[in-house]
């Protein structure tokens, strides 16, 4: 069969069963537009490529599939990079497409030439540059592959023009294996007994769960696992919706700005069971007094995640569902005792620890934007999608929104980036059409992305944004307030636009409430708009996100409020 | 915990970008690479790299699995704490006014390396070695005067059992 590379391209990505992309064109892609147009994936014409990724991370994160995006060579490609390095840090599947000057001219400094291959080196998963059409169709296999599969992650494909154009007498690549690629999803078994005997001993256990337990889809094998043995479970950001967070024995999440008594906890336990976790220094604070008494079992399928930051009892590599199954199927034949009896005092110790020091602010005159996302949560009865912004917005939503499922909290975690939260939200709209998606916004970070209200307004997603107004960058400014003297330097944003009117000249619908009994009628009218919609909260200004360990602290010192 | 010299050789697909992947990891992490060498193996689609590195331990096991994750790198082994050999070699200029010329020769001759080019003011040597004979010449010409020299770093491999 005749085809040209962008033909085959196209071949392949049907194959791999791509049914949306998101992109932006430009020159040296027309030709893989041209035969796009031709297929029926639906593409996604953002309206800036870091919107692009975004969508693309939020669409993996909400459907479990490969997010795909497309850009053109030079700037296109280098709009991308943020995206990609916060779906590296995160470990979101998604292949991006980069055009790039034909080969001949590689290496010129061509018009729009930029070696992306080389800039995205360090924060892709794996990269290539195509430069025979002859390799294309392998290529496109391999990186969706290497993409989904072991530990999960951004793999690039740099394509020339010349090898979109060129014909070629085309031939089914063969099966895909690489000697130099095998990720371990079966554990070792004699590191499964070991930590059977440590969870038999333990008398003060805790579960720490996080992003690796999402992408693995083990989240109910995780439920079973603490459920069969009475283990409370906290969570990294990225882990949150893996434990129902009304479960008895959930302890909300831990960190910088987690729960008292799940960071108490974690400095108090003496079985620390940690699963697709990689021991960010935003969950250890000091790693030196990080759970000090713990024997620590480490199971995750990256080896290099294990011993990095922190010393472990019982390494594990193995994928987290597949591990946890096998380790529940281990613990069934165990004689585990009277677990009421035996996990009692530690239990109530926690349960001291929640009813002296629980999550908490109080709503007096003017709206705190804890009550909007506590609200948002009651009214969504904790079944809506939400992505967030970063910040103090980022944090609240992690706080008060209770998730009881996974993949439905989509947040750039490891590398932070403001501007993620409304373009997540579009590629997670868009997977799940039928969903209810709400980006927690701060009025900073979604002015750095806002252009995609075009977006969701051209493709009818009705997705609600929740601006959390407090006219500030909240959180460097609640930095500065702790530990800079109250020296606001660069923070103020008292020149935001206004945020109805914003909503209204995209074409969307805009609502905004200043007083504490606006909230709720705000929320209902907002959620219940079939548009895209825009809702400002005016909030206190100087609120802080408590607790908080102060940066290089042990997490059980905590400031509270 | 104290830093160790380790010598770790590594079998990499042959392809282009390769390279610049494990010197990436390396300045991107924050390791260093004391001498690094490269060529083609049997396997013309295999390369091994022989790499040494200054790190303690955890470090080392850190650096192996990171080397491990990249996609072209096919395995990863540490030569030092078993039974291998390890060679280098290098090409010293060195000063060779007529006074020297008898002492450096015999030089040569006992460290049984080769003169491969000849000045009127200078010899240049090829020696082959470990680590320790390539000190122990060095310091030995030092005093003559060393005009240049070219190293082309560690390479090495396992001892076979007997
Ligand atoms: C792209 C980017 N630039 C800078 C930062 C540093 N930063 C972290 S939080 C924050 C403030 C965000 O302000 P806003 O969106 O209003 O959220 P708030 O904290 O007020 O809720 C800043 C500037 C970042 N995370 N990402
Ligand atoms: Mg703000």
């Amino acid at each position: 069969m005749e085809l040209t590379g962008a033909q085959i391209l196209m071949k392949m990505l049907k194959e791999e069963g791509v049914d949306t992309i998101f992109g932006f064109p430009g020159g040296v892609v027309i030709d893989i537009y041209d035969e796009l147009a031709k297929t029926d994936i639906r593409h996604i014409l953002v309206r800036h490529e870091q919107g692009a990724i975004h969508a693309a991370d939020g669409y993996a994160r909400a459907s479990g599939k490969v997010g795909v995006c497309l850009v053109t060579s030079g700037p296109g490609a280098t709009n991308t990079v943020t995206g990609i390095a916060s779906a590296y840090m995160d470990s979101i599947p998604v292949v991006i497409f980069t055009g790039q000057v034909p080969t001949q001219l590689i290496g010129n400094d061509a018009f729009q030439e930029v070696d992306i291959v080389g800039i995205t080196r360090p924060c892709t998963k794996h990269n290539y540059l195509v430069k025979h059409t002859e390799d294309l169709a392998r290529i496109v296999k391999e990186a969706f592959m290497i993409a989904a599969s072991g530990r999960p992650g951004p793999v690039l494909i740099d394509l020339p023009k010349d090898v979109s154009t060129t014909t070629i007498t085309y031939k089914a690549p063969k099966k895909i294996e690489l000697r130099s690629y095998k990720p371990t999803y079966t554990p070792n078994i004699k590191q499964l007994h070991s930590a059977v005997k440590l969870i038999k001993n333990a008398k003060k256990p805790i579960i720490f769960a996080g992003g690796g337990v999402v992408l693995s889809k083990g989240s109910k094998e995780l439920t079973e696992l603490a459920h069969k043995t009475q283990i409370p479970v906290t969570c990294s950001l990225m882990g949150l919706g893996v434990f129902p967070g009304t479960d008895p024995l959930w302890l909300g999440m831990i960190g910088m700005h987690g729960t008292y008594r799940a960071n108490m906890s974690s400095g108090d336990c003496d079985l620390l069971i940690a699963v697709g976790v990689r021991f960010d220094d935003r969950v250890t604070g000091k790693t030196d007094t990080f759970a000090p008494n713990a024997k620590i079992v480490h199971i995750d399928i990256d080896p290099t995640s294990i011993r990095k930051n922190i010393p472990v009892t019982v390494p594990v590599v193995g994928d987290c569902k597949i591990t946890l199954e096998l380790l529940n199927k281990l613990l069934d034949k165990e004689d585990l005792g009277d677990l009421k009896k035996n996990r009692n005092s530690w239990l109530n110790q926690i349960e001291k620890w929640k009813s002296t020091t629980p999550l908490a602010y109080k709503q007096k005159n003017i709206i705190k934007p804890q009550y909007v996302v506590e609200k948002l949560y009651e009214l969504t009865k904790g079944n809506a999608i939400i992505t967030t912004e970063v910040g103090q917005n980022q944090m609240w939503a992690a706080q008060y929104y209770h998730f009881k499922k996974p993949n439905h909290f989509i947040t750039s975690g490891g590398l932070g980036v403001m501007g993620f939260g409304l373009p997540a939200a579009i590629g997670a709209q868009i997977a799940c059409p039928k969903k209810l998606v709400v980006d927690i916004a701060g009025d900073g970070s979604i002015q750095m992305n806002i252009q995609e209200m075009a977006t969701a307004k051209q493709y009818g997603l009705p997705v609600k944004i929740v601006i959390l107004n407090n006219r500030y960058l909240g959180m460097v400014r609640q930095w500065q307030e702790l530990f800079y003297g109250k020296r606001y330097t660069a923070t103020g944003m008292e020149h935001a636009p206004d945020f109805v009117k914003l909503a209204e000249a995209y074409g969307a619908v805009g609502l905004r409430a200043t007083k504490p009994e606006e909230v709720e009628p705000v929320l209902i009218k907002g959620l219940s708009s079939s548009e895209t919609v825009i809702m400002e909260f005016v909030v206190e200004r100087e609120e802080c996100v408590y607790p908080m360990v102060p940066a290089g602290a042990p997490i059980t010192e905590m400031l509270l409020v | 915990m104290t830093k160790q010299k380790h010598i770790l050789s590594i079998l990499v697909e042959n392809q282009p970008g390769v390279l610049s992947r494990i010197a990436g990891l390396f300045s991107g992490r924050g390791y260093n690479i004391e001498s690094l060498c490269v060529a083609e193996t049997t396997d013309p689609l295999v390369s091994r790299v022989t790499m040494v590195t200054m790190a303690d331990k955890p470090i080392v096991e850190q650096i192996m699995k990171q080397l491990h994750k990249l996609i072209n790198v096919i395995k990863v082994y540490e030569l030092t704490g078993s039974s291998y050999v390890q060679r280098e070699m290098a090409l010293i200029k060195v000063q060779a006014k007529p006074e020297y010329r008898a002492e450096i020769l015999r030089i040569v001759d006992i460290f049984r390396c080769k003169v491969v080019d000849v000045g009127r003011e200078h010899y240049t040597l090829e020696v082959t070695g470990d680590e320790g004979k390539m000190d122990a010449i060095l310091n030995l010409l030092k005093p003559i005067g060393i005009k240049e020299i070219a190293k082309t770093g560690i390479i090495a491999l396992f001892r076979e059992p007997k």
